[in-house]
């Protein structure tokens, strides 16, 4: 089938606002959906789907939420990790010290109060801009760094932070094995992924974007900057909260402050970059790069020094894989500014004239 | 009283460092525009040459004394930051010249793990020492205005010194050379500078090798006191707080900046870490840069810019 | 001409502006009527977009009240003169680079939006009927502006020409009561200022709205304008009927001055 919008005349406005307006794009989502939820399960062992597919569902989300506050509302941030620790540690709260809390609940309340904590850390946006923003953001990560690490009641007397949860169970559905929580972690992803697909293209959002592209113009039109801000800093962490209480429950079931560190937050911020700011869909390759992209390296650095007969060892692996990784960072950026999602939608203009080009 | 004299002469030594390493930021920022993240790195880099090569080079050659071994150590360790200066600018800033802000945050994060990667591959990862003889005793001093004087340490007082007069020479450097002068032209105006034939390029190699020196002294003056492991790269986290008050672009801001920075994580350490617990230095001063900034957004020293339209 | 000129609904008194030793506006006064088209001209650098910056609250003047329909403001805010009704285009085209046209002028809506977050987020009820209206209501703009071909288009890839007319759209969306242009036909070709000219009388005409343009070009200013306001050096050196003002020497002065 050719992938055409001609002849696809669209009869009102209602159908010309779907959220696919293209026949392919319909039907190819379906496709991507499909393999998800039925394929995947059928085909994958557990190995892919602890390793791979559940840390790039999850990290999916937390860049979704990057993506809102960087892609699409203009205002960079260095400490989204301390998002993912104040949603994990917030939920392990919730969990542990309300009985009876439900799982959903738990993760939603994790995520809601690091939407609170998002809104403070998004003061000096409105008074600071670019790569002041920044820098500022980073007070978030060290402080929550801190705070988890220090203050002993936040992780119910553990020492150094470190934490666990167990019994994990949504209304009788034991959340136990890879699938299960491959599972979990997909129908929340969807979720929410079409929430941001849908803020994305209504008023929010383009107020979100207005602030982005042009402020002071934005003011003049009638949107206040202080909403537009405050709502993007906690809509982005309310996902990240939400992402990091998912990686604290189900992937990792017992974690220590380290998990969310400013190396997390500087991964948060390339998987945006190189998966297209401001895209919902790059927010996905994004993901998809940075996790399989050690892995990959794993695999591949030493069957590459076998063939010229040298053993890296695996101290040698992991320093090649930080001067791989740094290298191709820079490399996409110099190739592609404007990330993997540039690249799709070239390619899908491409295709749009294939294979007649005029 | 004295106590408090302490704690404040202890802030400004430390500092000091702090704005060496801000100036490092507010170099490499004024004359290309690049926020550079890999500061740290490049620091840790520096120290673990400088470390390797004093421990490397007796063996090699045969010398003696600790003191010329740091020397050409030294030396060496300067060549690989001119060389790692040059290499950045070849394949980072030129080909990404004019990208956003962002875009170059990003490549410097990039080069980050690509010199930590090989500083940590060529030069090994255990904990490292650098001798370069800096005094270790405390003294006493001022005992007759003070009951019972003031504790010095005399190694942060020596570091505060080498910082003091880096700092002094740099200003200089920048203000009153040729070179000097055409970086601050490249500054104010990327455009307008390649055009009265300031050569960019060449420029950009300069400023990132002397950031690259900046980083080598303050990886030696760190390097000496704690020793050199990985851990040194995050050093240059702690210069980031200076470089939002005092402003990027502007030298006095990060000196000045450096100094309330050092003397408030200080106070903040003695009279508020016992209430609150202990490692606040790390957030205090984050806090303090923010809230300064809801005050005067333009930072210190930098004026009020109302957008045109 | 069927429109009636009103009453004043727009006055400023007294205002000065300067930015630290710069004088932008020096002790200017001036009104505007209800459904008139008033004019303010003046050589480069002499305050003119600063007037209209601080009309619609983008620049606090320093001194000064302005007087909206009975209303005193000593400081306007853009929020707040956006909610009055004022709207703008400006002087370098100030469009939202990452969207599309019809994006762009969705946004003008943005104050008449009663949906909240979460019915957005959710694309329920009172949201995606909203959504509707504007779209609706953009497109009448869009047909009144002949940019049907370009509604998809991402504004970063119009020409210049187009560009301008797309924020023209984005300030009419907003339905405003009055429209500030900041040089709206500056760097056109003969045929898009003819184009621009019949749009502005048409809203004028049409709609009623109460239009403050900034101009260069003499020979439409005389023609379109109710009233014309000179400004030279920050200061008013003239203010009346078109014929009145360009019989007056101290105009005239600053006009053959000043070349451009
Ligand atoms: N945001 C600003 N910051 C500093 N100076 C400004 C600003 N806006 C305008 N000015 C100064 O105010 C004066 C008037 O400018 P402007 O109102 O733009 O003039 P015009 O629109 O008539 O050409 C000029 O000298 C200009 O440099
Ligand atoms: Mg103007």
């Amino acid at each position: 089938m050719l992938y055409r919008e001609n002849g696809q005349f669209k009869t009102s406005y209602a159908a010309d606002q779907q959220i696919f307006p293209i026949a392919q794009d319909r039907w190819a989502i379906l496709g991507i959906l499909v393999f998800a939820f039925i394929g995947i399960p059928l085909l994958g062992d557990e190995y892919l789907m602890r390793a791979i597919l559940i840390p790039f569902l999850i990290l999916s989300l937390a860049a979704l939420g990057v993506n809102i506050l960087v892609g699409f509302c203009g205002q960079i941030t260095l400490g989204a990790g301390a998002f993912m620790a104040v949603g994990a540690y917030a939920a392990y709260n919730f969990h542990i010290r309300i009985e009876g809390l439900p799982l959903l609940v738990s993760i939603l309340l994790g995520g809601i109060t690091s939407a609170l904590v998002g809104i403070v850390f998004g003061i000096p946006s409105l008074r600071v801009r670019g790569l002041y923003l920044a820098v500022a953001t980073l007070a978030a990560q060290f402080f929550t760094d801190w705070v988890f690490l220090r203050i002993p009641w936040f992780t119910n007397n553990a020492s150094s932070g470190s934490v666990s949860v167990s019994n994990l169970q949504i209304m009788g559905w034991e959340i136990i094995t890879p699938f299960d929580k491959y599972m979990f972690c997909l129908v929340w992803l969807t979720v929410f992924a079409l929430l941001a697909k849908n803020m994305t293209r209504s008023a929010i959002g383009r107020q979100w974007m207005a602030i982005r592209d042009m402020d002071v113009a934005a003011e003049v039109i009638g949107i206040r900057p202080l909403f537009a801000k405050l709502s993007a800093f906690a809509v982005s962490s309310f996902f990240v909260g939400t992402a990091g209480a998912l990686w604290g429950f189900i992937h990792l079931s017992s974690w220590e402050p380290a998990a969310f560190s400013v190396d997390r937050s500087f991964q948060l911020l390339f998987m945006v970059i190189i998966g297209g700011l401001g895209s919902i869909m790059g927010s996905f390759f994004g993901a998809a790069f940075i996790v399989t992209l050690p892995i990959a390296l794993n695999q591949f650095l030493p069957a590459i020094g076998g063939l010229f007969g040298v053993t890296i060892s695996t101290a040698g692996v992991s320093h090649a894989e930080l001067i791989i990784f740094g290298s191709l960072i820079i490399f996409f950026l110099i190739k592609e500014p404007h990330g993997i999602a540039r690249l799709w939608s070239t390619g899908k203009e491409k295709l749009r004239l294939w294979p007649f080009p005029h | 009283m004295g106590f408090f004299i302490e704690t404040l002469i202890g802030g400004l030594m430390a500092g000091m460092l702090y704005s060496l390493v801000a100036l490092g930021f507010v170099l490499i920022y004024k004359a290309s525009g690049v926020f550079n993240f890999a500061q740290g790195a490049m620091l840790l880099f520096a120290a673990l040459a400088m470390a390797r090569f004093s421990a490397w080079i007796p063996e090699w050659l045969g010398i003696d004394s600790l003191w010329l071994a740091n020397v050409i150590a030294f030396f060496i360790a300067g060549a690989l930051m001119y060389l790692v200066a040059w290499l950045i600018e070849r394949l980072v800033l030129r080909p990404l010249v004019n990208q956003e802000g962002a875009t170059l945050l990003m490549a410097t994060l990039g080069i980050a793990y690509v010199l930590e990667g090989l500083g940590t591959s060529i030069f090994g990862t255990a904990i490292y020492k650098i001798d370069v003889g800096m005094p270790k005793e405390p003294v006493l001093i001022l005992e007759g205005i003070f009951e019972g004087g003031l504790l010095i340490n005399k190694e942060d007082f020596v570091a505060a010194l080498i910082a003091a007069v880096l700092v002094a020479l740099l200003t200089l450097f920048f203000q009153k050379t040729v070179t000097g002068r055409a970086l601050r032209a490249v500054a104010d105006d990327h455009q307008a500078a390649q055009s009265i034939g300031i050569p960019l390029n060449h420029i950009w190699v300069i400023v990132w090798f002397v950031a690259g020196i900046v980083a080598l002294v303050a990886g030696v003056i760190w390097g000496s006191k704690l020793g050199v492991q990985f851990s040194l790269a995050t050093v240059a986290l702690r210069g980031l707080p200076v470089v939002i008050l005092g402003g990027l672009t502007s030298i006095p801001g990060a000196i000045i900046g450096g100094l309330i920075i050092g003397v408030g994580e200080k106070l903040s350490e003695v009279y508020l870490g016992p209430m609150i617990g202990g490692g606040i230095e790390i957030w205090f001063a984050y806090q303090l840069a923010l809230v300064f900034l809801l005050f005067r957004p333009q930072g210190l020293f930098g004026e009020k810019i109302i957008d045109r339209v | 001409m069927s429109r009636e000129i009103g009453e004043v609904i727009l006055d400023l008194k007294n205002v000065s502006l300067a930015f630290g030793g710069v004088k932008a506006l020096t002790d200017i006064s001036f009104d505007v009527r209800e459904h008139e088209i008033r004019a303010i001209i003046g050589p480069n650098g002499a305050g003119k977009s600063s007037m209209l910056n601080v009309i619609n609250g983008v620049y606090r003047p320093q001194q000064g009240e302005i007087i909206l329909r009975g209303k005193h403001f000593s400081k306007m805010n853009p929020y707040k003169a956006a909610r009055a009704g004022i709207s703008r285009t400006f002087q370098n085209i100030a469009l939202f680079k990452g969207m599309n046209v019809i994006d762009n002028m969705m946004t003008g809506r943005n104050l008449k939006i009663r949906s909240n977050l979460i019915q957005q987020a959710l694309w329920w009820g009172p949201a995606r009927r909203e959504e509707l209206e504007h779209r609706a209501k953009v497109e009448e703009v869009i047909d009144f502006l002949e940019i049907q071909h370009i509604r998809k288009t991402p504004v970063g890839r119009l020409p210049y020409g187009l560009q301008k007319r797309v924020d023209l759209g984005r300030a009419l969306a907003m339905e405003p009561s009055i429209l500030l242009l900041d040089e709206p036909m500056a760097g056109m070709n003969v045929e898009e200022k003819q184009d621009m000219c019949r749009f502005v009388l048409d809203i004028n005409d049409q709609f009623g709205t109460t239009i403050v343009l900034i101009e260069h070009d003499m020979a439409v200013v005389m023609d379109i304008s109710d009233r014309v306001v000179v400004l030279d050096y920050g200061r008013k050196i003239g203010d009346g009927l078109p014929d009145e003002v360009r019989a007056n020497p101290e105009v005239i002065s600053a006009y053959l001055g000043a070349s451009h």
